[in-house]
Formats: structure tokens, C-alpha cells, sequence
């Protein structure tokens, strides 16, 4: 199998899974207060300390929970509800045209039942949220805004937003700024006080750790309502016993992609370069979407005119190399993707686009095999984008008649 | 032979997929998403479109150990299928949108899409049989399926199978248990799949907006008024509200639909019957036949059956019904039968009572 979709997920680490398979097998809960539940207590804590050194924040404003989506819901609501009730004129949330879904649609929640007016940033063709466009919307009404809330790197096209300007703007005027990191946080050098961002979004998943881990990183002076509500385990933030292999597994994962980040990325550039020549010699007119200089170094999404990304993604799977159409929804349909329609892309570019995602596992052989298997399985998609045009007749891509065996009985009395 | 296996995630269209495994075809399942907004739960008697029957879908092909993707036809399911369904109803016909979609989605968006992608065929759930490639009724008269395949020309039949054809619905279900397919006891599907609450007039008026008009009787006495010529079709006894009952006391049917002069005419159960129906758009299995041939005709997706003779001319045909038959609506399909094979089809184009009743 060939495995080019980690930004979807990729695999843990073998270092992470011992890790979690050993907590998994002791005892504790970290808020009980006899023994055992100290010692779990000590994991959580030193795996924070572990964390907020690494991602460059204190322990204090690490905030674990279940994951990305989880993080980023506290986050933009949190965070809004809290600006909000402190002046009731902060109802504007701004986020960029291409945030994810878990961010997008937390604002759009807040819109619709929390008065929120919900502002979407533009971005280029490559994806970017320019400076001025988000000084601009500031100095609409700057005391009205709420929170602004803008990706580290793009999840699709993998494009990186110049983050510090960003927060910057929305520094000058008192805005705290929410970043997404999920995906920039195992392969960026990722600071969080270093960028002066006020929450950011990481998940396990995405750098090696397990499946429902994560973290929202909140500064000490940021206001947050929370979203679930109990025990207040975290900072009384967050609520739910705290998942101690999880936690675990997400700090061992965090530290084992910081000090490896150097090398993997000169390998993921190396390797996304011969994929991406490759594609294109084997298909020239395959467009390469987003920044091409600052992007993920793992990250290669393409367009191929004329193609379904359906067909792609089947005829691909069916030679054993999985990748991606873009983001995938609930019910498994491929919609055009919202990242790629803000870009600028028409709706049959948008529909005719793969995500190929590099990662720690990914070898040469990997992009050869893409590299050889693309060319045909382009041409095949071609045929049956044709073959579902609208205006084709209705059995384009049928044989001609051929006559059948049976005879026909009109002249029977 | 590489097939694929279309799975609406229901008993039929998985089991269909199994018997392709069993014949050793190398078998990848597709589920057709239809609906531009899919709700999470099914609903009612639609078998279909929410996303808990891709999932039904999806669970089949897990059991079958076969690839499944998801494709979205929702743009030209609603271009080819429900735009035509509001329009033939707008025109005063009755449509059959299962028809339709076996014609323009299934057996044509689909079967392309397929073809191109290096597929022999699409594999369907249908309650139909291909006898030497001509398509023929199921050994289940009651849930014969044919009448809505019949639209499919010889071609589209060359790349179709249909593997349930000779099992009872029964038999079937018995089967898909014991294959241990969830969807064995899954209720069967009746309503339209693209109108969620079953209420078809309601789904009309909302696409069409009201259009208030007379019913009348057959001299044209008004008998009565409705909101639009589309709530209605030929046969319909129910639901006309009609505020002059007649003398006899005899219910009152709908004996046509005449958008022009938006005006429904109803009348009793002997003006509603018909013996010549002339139909356009003939599909033939065959070369067109010359001449006159008797056969068996169908007009309506269950039962409405009758010997006739039929004419064929080159962009229609004409058939003369033995025994006269009660709501047969412009629109529909008549669909001929020699035997259980199927010899053709044509859409109906309108029905009257002449003299040359054959008694």
C-alpha cells in the first residue's frame, strides 16, 4: 500500500503506541487524590510541562482535550461568548474564507444562535490571507470584533498565513487571535508565545500521537466560557477526566516530531518535488494549487482539467495508493471543496483536484509509484469526465448497437 | 468481469451485489447520492437518500469485503429526474421518477461514468431478469420490476445485470440473513426518495405555487374548484372535495387534466375507461416491428395489464386495448410483454374510448 494522505492521519509512532499501551495498563485517575491517582496525576503534568516546552508556552496554558475539532470549538466560542459579555458590542468573529470545518462551523453556530456576525476573510489565488485584508476589517468598527481566528497552514492546499503580521494587526487593537496549528504543529517550528498568539488548536493524530488527543494552548490572560461543563478538570475550561495515555502519547508524539523536524522536512521537500515533476511530466497540464514556496513540506494538491476527483481517488485506490479528494464530509460524498472555491478555483477545478500528503513513513518508492500510475489513471478519469458531461448524449460512453440473440415475434397472429 | 454494483442500502440492491460476488466478478459498490441536502436518519417509507442508508450501503459492502465509494449525482439527479417529474405534472401527465432515473441516471450517467472507468456493467437490486439479454418479468409477479426498466435501450441492456431477477422478494430476504446483511429486514421503499414527508401534492405546489382552477363534469358543469391541475392524475378517485355530489350518488373520478384551461374533468368509473391508447418515444428491443402485433400491454407500475394490438408507426404507436381499463395517465409508460419479455416501450401520450371496444 501506498500511504500519501497523513494529512488525513498519520501513523503513530511505535515509541507512542508503547507509551500509550503502557499507561493504558495502570491504574489512576488523575483528579482522585490517594496513590495511584497522583502517579497519574504526575504523567499528565510532566507530559504539560513536556508540551508547553516544546510548542513554546507554559504548562498553565495548556488545556488538553479530545482533540482538534473539541479545541477549536472551545476556542471561537469560548472566546467569543467570553469578549461578548464583557461588552456586548463584540459580535463580529473573523476568520478566514478557508478555515476548517471545526472552525468554520463554530462560527457559523455562533451566527446563527449567539448573535454572532460572522465574517469570512478573503484570501489570493495561493490561499493567503493578506494583511491588509484583515486590517481592513478591523478598522471597520475594531471595538465590535470578538475574535479573529486564522490557520496556521491550510489543511488542503497546505498554504502557511504570515501569522505574526496577522496577530499583530489584531493585536493593536485589543483582538484576541485563535490559530489552528493542527497542521502546522508537527512540521512547522511552531512558538506559541513566540507568535503571540492567544489560543491555538494542535491534535495527536496529525504528528504520530493517538486518535481523540489534543490541546488548546490559551494564554493566562485569555477569557474563555467554556463548552462542555463538569468537573472543571482543565483550568476550569475544560471538563472530563483526563485521558492519562492519551496525554501521554500526545507529549511523547510532540517531542519526537520536534526533534526530528529538521531532517523530516528535507525529506519531505525532496520527496514532494519528485512527486509534484513527476505528476507533471506525466500529466503537463496538472496545476498545482496553492503558495508553491510557502506551503507544508509534505503538501502537494493538484488539479487535473477535466477529471471527477471521485474517479481519481477509485481508480488510484484500486492500484493500492490511497490519497485524498480534499476534505472529507460525513456522508462520504466529495463536495467541492470550500478552500479551493475561495481561491478563486471554478467549481470543475475544485471537483477535479487530489491531496497528496507526505509524512514520516513516505518513501521514494512511494512518489514512483504515483508517478508511474498517474498518467493512465488521469487519461481513464478524462474519459468518464466526458462521458458525464451534461450536454453528452445519454449513452455516450455506450458501444455501438449490437444485435441481439433473440428474434423478435411481431408477426406472431 | 469488473462490475459496478449500484447499493441504495437496501435488502435487494445488497444482496444483488453478493450474488455478483459469488459469480466470481470483481465487484466495487457505489452508493448514489441523489439528494443535494441528505438528513442523517431515513425517514418514512423512503429507502434511499439519507446518509444512515449510504451507511446501510456501506455496512453491505463492509460484509461483502468489497471497495465502496460514495458518488455524487445530486446535481444531475435533480437536472434529469426532479426537474422533469415537476415539469411532466405542470404539463398535466403523471410521471414515473423511478423511470426516469433508471434511464438518465442509472443506466446512463452512471453506466457511462462506469464504462469509462474501465467497468463491463452496473449491477442494480431490480426485480427484473435478462433472459438471453432481453429483459423479462421477475419470478416475483408483485414485485416485478421491468414496467420501469423497459425504458433502456438494447444497449444500456448489454451492460446491465440484474442478479435477483429469479428470487422471490422472500427469497431474498431469507438470503441476505443469512449472509448476514443488516439490511435484511430493512422495510421496503415506497414513497418517492426526493420527497421526504411522502406528500406529493405538497411538494408540487411548493415547487409550482398555487393555481386555483375549476373542476368540472364532463358537460362542463363546475363541480368543484382546486389549487393546481398538478395535485392530480387520471384514475384518482380521492381527495377532489367536489361540493356537488352526483344524483346517483356514484364516487366521481378524475377523467382528465387540462392545463391549458387549468381544469380537472372527473365523471364516473365507465367514462373513465379507455381502449385506445397512442403512446410517443418508442424504445424497441428489437428492429422497430412493421405491422400489427398482439401482445400484452402494461400501463401503470403495478398492474393496469391488458391484451391489445398495437401499431407501431416510426415515432409512436397506437394500441387497442381487449378489455377497456380505468386510469390510464398521459405520461406513464406503456411497456409490452410477450409473455414474461418484455418487447418494448413507449410513454404515453393520451387514451380515449372509441367504438372498437373488443369485448
Amino acid at each position: 500500500m501506498v500511504y500519501l494522505d497523513h494529512a488525513a492521519t498519520t501513523p503513530m509512532l511505535p515509541e507512542v503506541v508503547e507509551v500509550i499501551a503502557t499507561a493504558m495498563g495502570r491504574l489512576g485517575n488523575p483528579s482522585s487524590l490517594h496513590t495511584s491517582g497522583r502517579q497519574a496525576r504526575r504523567l499528565v503534568e510532566e507530559s504539560r510541562e513536556v508540551l508547553a516546552e516544546v510548542l513554546g508556552a507554559r504548562p498553565s496554558e495548556v488545556i488538553f482535550t479530545s482533540g482538534g475539532t473539541e479545541a477549536d470549538n472551545l476556542a471561537v466560542k469560548g472566546i467569543y461568548l467570553a469578549r461578548r459579555a464583557a461588552d456586548p458590542r463584540r459580535r463580529k468573529v473573523l476568520i478566514s474564507a478557508v478555515e476548517h470545518h471545526a472552525v468554520l462551523d463554530s462560527a457559523r453556530w455562533l451566527a446563527e444562535h449567539e448573535h454572532a456576525e460572522l465574517v469570512l476573510l478573503p484570501v489570493d489565488g495561493y490561499g493567503r490571507v493578506l494583511p491588509e485584508t484583515l486590517a481592513a476589517a478591523i478598522a471597520e468598527d475594531p471595538a465590535a470584533v470578538a475574535v479573529v481566528s486564522i490557520m496556521w497552514a491550510n489543511n488542503e492546499v497546505g498554504t502557511i498565513q504570515p501569522i505574526e503580521r496577522l496577530v499583530e494587526l489584531a493585536h493593536e487593537h485589543g483582538i484576541p487571535f485563535h490559530t489552528d496549528a493542527v497542521q502546522a504543529a508537527g512540521v512547522l517550528p511552531v512558538s506559541f508565545i513566540g507568535s503571540g498568539v492567544d489560543a491555538m488548536t494542535v491534535t495527536g493524530h496529525k504528528l504520530g500521537g493517538a486518535y481523540g488527543t489534543g490541546a488548546l494552548l490559551l494564554g493566562r490572560g485569555v477569557e474563555c466560557v467554556p463548552v462542555l461543563h463538569g468537573g472543571g478538570q482543565e483550568r476550569e475550561v475544560r471538563s472530563g477526566t483526563l485521558d492519562t495515555p492519551g496525554v501521554l502519547g500526545l507529549a511523547t508524539a510532540v517531542q519526537l516530531a520536534a526533534s526530528r523536524r529538521a531532517e523530516l522536512t528535507g525529506e519531505l521537500l525532496r520527496l514532494r518535488t519528485l512527486l509534484v515533476d513527476g505528476i507533471r511530466d506525466a500529466v503537463p497540464d496538472a496545476m498545482l494549487n496553492g503558495d508553491p514556496v510557502h506551503r507544508l513540506a509534505g503538501n502537494a494538491h493538484l488539479s487535473f482539467p477535466g477529471c471527477e476527483g471521485d474517479s481519481l481517488l477509485m481508480l488510484l485506490d484500486a492500484k493500492g495508493i490511497e490519497c485524498s479528494t480534499g476534505s472529507a464530509c460525513s456522508a462520504g460524498v466529495a463536495q467541492p471543496s470550500h478552500v479551493l472555491l475561495a481561491m478563486g478555483a471554478d467549481e470543475a477545478r475544485a471537483r477535479g483536484s487530489l491531496r497528496l500528503t507526505l509524512g514520516h513513513t513516505s518513501t521514494e518508492a512511494d512518489v514512483q509509484a504515483v508517478v508511474e500510475a498517474i498518467g493512465p489513471v488521469v487519461e481513464r478519469a478524462r474519459r468518464a469526465g466526458l462521458a458525464a458531461g451534461l450536454d453528452s448524449g445519454s449513452t455516450a460512453g455506450l458501444a455501438s448497437a449490437t444485435e441481439l440473440a433473440s428474434q423478435p415475434i411481431w408477426d406472431r397472429p | 468481469m469488473k462490475v459496478l454494483a449500484a447499493m441504495s442500502g437496501g435488502v435487494d440492491s445488497a444482496v444483488a451485489a453478493a450474488r455478483a460476488v459469488d459469480a466470481g466478478w470483481d465487484v466495487t459498490g457505489v452508493h448514489l447520492a441523489l439528494s443535494r441536502t441528505p438528513a442523517a436518519l431515513r425517514a418514512g417509507s423512503r429507502g434511499c437518500c439519507s446518509r444512515e442508508d449510504a451507511n446501510d450501503a456501506r455496512r453491505s459492502a463492509d460484509v461483502l469485503g468489497i471497495p465502496f465509494y460514495v458518488w455524487d449525482f445530486a446535481e444531475r439527479f435533480h437536472a434529469e429526474v426532479i426537474e422533469d417529474f415537476v415539469a411532466e405534472y405542470a404539463a398535466g401527465h403523471t410521471p414515473n421518477p423511478c423511470l426516469r432515473c433508471n434511464e438518465k441516471i442509472k443506466f446512463s450517467a452512471l453506466l457511462d461514468r462506469a464504462l469509462a472507468l474501465g467497468f463491463d456493467a452496473v449491477v442494480t437490486g431490480h426485480h427484473a431478469r435478462l433472459v438471453d439479454g432481453v429483459l423479462s418479468r421477475s419470478v416475483d409477479a408483485a414485485k416485478d420490476q421491468s414496467y420501469v426498466l423497459a425504458v433502456l435501450t438494447p444497449q444500456q441492456l448489454r451492460h446491465a445485470a440484474f442478479p435477483i431477477g429469479d428470487s422471490t422478494k422472500e427469497q431474498v430476504r431469507t438470503e441476505a440473513a443469512r449472509r448476514g446483511l443488516a439490511v435484511a429486514n430493512k422495510p421496503d421503499s415506497h414513497d418517492i426518495c426526493f420527497i421526504a414527508d411522502g406528500d406529493t401534492q405538497g411538494f408540487l405546489a411548493r415547487q409550482l405555487g398555487e393555481r386555483p382552477g375549476d373542476i368540472v363534469d364532463a358537460d362542463g358543469t363546475v363541480v368543484g374548484s382546486h389549487a393546481g391541475t398538478f395535485g392530480f392524475t387520471v384514475g384518482q378517485r380521492r381527495g377532489l372535495n367536489l361540493s356537488r355530489p352526483t344524483p346517483s350518488g356514484e364516487p366521481r373520478y378524475v377523467l382528465a387534466i387540462q392545463p391549458k384551461t387549468n381544469t380537472v374533468v372527473v365523471g364516473s368509473a365507465a367514462q373513465l375507461e379507455v381502449d385506445l391508447v397512442r403512446a410517443s418515444r418508442p424504445v424497441w428491443i428489437a428492429a422497430r416491428p412493421a405491422g400489427e402485433f398482439r401482445c400484452e400491454v402494461q400501463l401503470r407500475a403495478h398492474g393496469l395489464t391488458s391484451e391489445a394490438v398495437v401499431q407501431a408507426g416510426v415515432d409512436g404507436l397506437t394500441a387497442v386495448l381487449t378489455e377497456p381499463q380505468r386510469g390510464v395517465a398521459a405520461g406513464q409508460a406503456l411497456v409490452m410483454y410477450d409473455g414474461d419479455r418484455v418487447l418494448g416501450s413507449a410513454t404515453i401520450s393520451s387514451a380515449e374510448r372509441t367504438r372498437a371496444v373488443v369485448r
